[in-house]
């Protein structure tokens, strides 16, 4: 195997789980999900990022008298303690909000498959730590068709593999894959520039 | 020697970056203004003060208040109605974190506060060549001035903020151009909205799309900021349009772009801010603009956007089934027709001057149909005063609609002005996702002038009808009370 980290060089077990995602899913079939979908405008007028996960899907999944609609999947009991959202092309269009991301780690979700995931909700999800894993739709499809399998996605050799030996390689931004594997923030790392930041400063912004 | 042909994009890209990407890490890329708000700021600051760290460039950010403001007046003692507590908090964490950082704040106290994207440009603070960034996906808008400008998610507020900088992977181009004369009754609404319907919701992932063509050329900035505005709902990173003798005429105007010799050497530089001769993109879509009639949309993305006189498609999907119930249309009907209860113009897409005169052409001498409740909001304190010096707040008020305070609204219905749940809205902002202009509210993109006829008729109408004097069709059947 190529991979630059192999899971051998993880040492504690907590690591070993910042490496490997493993659980059944929850299904989201439908394409274009938007951010005011996973949070609504309404509930963004926190100045917090945490205890946004009991608003996700709030218009979804409540039926219009407002009790708990029971066939929405978050409101499964089979579906408690899944972390990991298998939803339609194109998840997480729209709003910039990175409140989208931070309510479904709130959740409890690591990662989310989908054929296509929009640009700025991908950016958004990797600094939280929900991993977005985009695969070909027919796999999209064939994973949709058994929630109740247990995947193991795995970080280090951008694998997911399915109960009977299926393995699935997904992209992943050698950048996003460090900063995923070792804990390293984006902001740390642009401090590290300063002196680089500061020669543009001088030569292109001398104004 | 001769240099390879570059884009727009590619020379702003080149020009903004400090580190190269490589394959180990992205591009560290500087950014020259950024726009904070509200909603998207506060977790950012609180991040910075845990790390002991201060804004790196503090006049490089502009701050304003505009998603959870309310837009009725403030009282007699200068206090504003909130419409709830948090609210309030949201608004004033804003303002200290702005006094205790030394970011200059576009309040309550200020003639120019507005909707980000509205008064960045006005105050000229939005220039050609920039990199703009916002906790805000509209950011897009500012392309129009030929800047590179997109939305950022809170952390990435957080690094702006901190380094002036971003971590970027060059994103892909695409060029659309769109050729010829648009007809009477189409504007820049229609030209965005069909490109999303030709292109798709996600037509334009991964993508910096470039508008060019003579319609193009033809549009004044605020046609060009609409069109820019919605790129992201096509899915791409920014929109943009080089800048001409159009660009530079509104920057002269602007009280905080340069002044004098400096404005004349600026115009210089900018004037080379245009795609070269043979430069490629990694996309092209060439559209006619005879093709576009007044568009509409019929479910609950922008995607699905229809000219005004076309029929609603058959549902391809289960989706497009769960938007044709939500929204209450049927295939092969019309939406012509279809009762409005709502009728909303304003947003950072159809908030400006020209988008309120467009509306107030239509409503002059007419009344907004019994039944049909219409909010007329500008998109900055300066949208509003220009636009009462005209009487267009008048013209408005006289045709029975509400004329406003600046703020973002019932686009994203975060104050308190929303649609009630199943109610129908006819309206000039960006989105018509589910809920978006509140819980269960339905929601019908459109022109302004779109939007005005359909407030004037009390149902969805074909705005070309506004424009013929001796028009056969009949004017208001509903009289107002
Ligand atoms: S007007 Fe609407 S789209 Fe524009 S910034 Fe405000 S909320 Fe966002």
């Amino acid at each position: 195997m190529s991979a630059l980290h192999s899971p051998d060089s993880v040492a504690s077990a907590a690591d070993a789980a910042r490496v490997r995602i493993r659980s059944r899913s929850v299904v989201l079939d439908q394409p274009n999900i938007d951010t005011d979908q996973i949070i609504p405008a309404r509930f963004l007028s926190t100045t917090e990022r945490s205890g946004l996960g009991q608003h996700a899907f709030s218009d979804w999944r409540r039926r219009a008298d407002g009790s708990p609609d029971p066939d929405f999947p978050f409101n499964r009991p089979e579906n408690a303690g899944r972390t990991i959202l298998i939803a339609g092309r194109n998840f997480g269009c729209g709003s910039s909000r990175e409140h989208a991301p931070w309510a479904l780690r709130d959740l409890g979700l690591r990662a989310v498959i989908s054929s296509e995931i929009a640009d700025i909700f991908r950016n958004n999800a990797l600094k939280n730590g929900l991993l977005p894993v985009v695969l070909p739709e027919s796999a999209v499809r064939a994973l949709m068709a058994r929630p109740d399998d247990e995947l193991e996605i795995d970080i280090a050799t951008r694998e997911l593999r399915t109960p009977d030996h299926g393995v699935f390689r997904f992209p992943l931004d050698a950048f996003a894959r460090t900063c995923l594997l070792e804990g390293v923030d984006e902001l740390g790392y642009l401090l590290s520039r300063q002196d680089r930041i500061q020669l543009y400063e001088e030569r292109f912004h001398a104004r | 020697m001769t240099a390879t042909p570059k884009t727009l994009f590619d020379k702003l890209w080149d020009a903004h970056v400090v580190v190269p990407e490589s394959e180990a890490a992205p591009a560290v890329l500087y950014i020259d203004l950024h726009l904070i708000h509200e909603v998207t700021s506060p977790q950012a600051f609180a991040e910075l003060r845990a790390r002991g760290l201060a804004p790196r460039r503090p006049e490089r950010t502009k701050a304003t208040l505009d998603h959870s403001t309310p837009t009725l007046p403030a009282d007699a003692h200068g206090r504003q109605p909130y419409s709830t507590p948090a609210a309030q908090a949201q608004v004033q964490r804003l303002i200290d974190n702005c006094r205790a950082t030394g970011i200059e704040l576009f309040g309550f106290d200020s003639e120019q506060r507005g909707i980000v994207h509205v008064f960045a440009p006005e105050m000229g603070f939005t220039q050609p060549g920039m990199t703009i960034v916002c906790g805000d996906s509209h950011t897009s808008t500012h392309g129009a001035f030929g800047a590179l400008a997109f939305g950022i998610g809170t952390s990435e507020v957080g690094h702006v903020l901190a380094t002036q900088c971003l971590l970027q992977r060059r994103p892909k181009t695409m060029a659309v151009t769109v050729e010829g004369e648009l007809a009477p009754g189409v504007g820049a609404k229609d030209v965005i909205l069909h490109v999303i319907g030709a292109i798709g919701v996600n037509g334009g992932t991964g993508h910096v799309i470039e508008y060019r063509g003579s319609t193009i050329r033809a549009m004044d900035m605020e046609q060009r900021m609409t069109l820019c505005n919605m790129s992201i709902e096509a899915g791409a990173r920014a929109g943009m349009v080089a800048p001409d003798e159009v660009t530079f005429a509104w920057l002269e105007k602007a009280p905080r772009a340069p002044k004098g010799e400096a404005f004349e050497a600026a115009k210089a530089r900018w004037r080379e801010l245009r795609s070269d001769a043979g430069a490629r993109f990694d996309a092209e879509v060439t559209i006619d603009a005879r093709d576009i009639r007044p568009t509409l949309t019929w479910g609950t993305h922008p995607g699905t956007a229809i000219a005004v006189d076309r029929a609603v498609p058959a549902a391809h999907d289960e989706a497009d089934r769960k938007g044709q119930r939500y929204m209450g249309v049927e295939p092969g009907r019309p939406l012509a027709g279809m009762p409005v209860d709502v009728v909303f113009v304003g947003s950072c897409t159809n908030g400006r001057l020209r988008d309120l005169r467009e509306v107030a052409q239509v409503l002059a001498g007419r009344r907004v149909a019994q039944g049909v409740r219409m909010l007329v909001v500008p998109g900055s304190g300066q949208v509003k005063r220009e636009a009462e010096a005209e009487g267009i707040d008048a013209i408005v008020r006289a045709a029975g609609a509400e004329w406003r305070e600046p703020g973002c609204s019932m686009c994203i219905a975060m104050n308190g002005d929303l649609v009630a749940p199943g109610q129908l809205a006819v309206s000039t902002s960006n989105r018509n996702f589910e809920g978006r202009q509140g819980p269960g509210a339905r929601t019908v993109l459109a022109s302004p002038l779109s939007a005005a006829w359909a407030a004037v008729r009390g149902v969805v109408a074909d705005p070309r009808e506004a424009l013929r004097p001796a028009s056969p069709t009949p004017e208001p059947q509903r009289e107002v009370a």
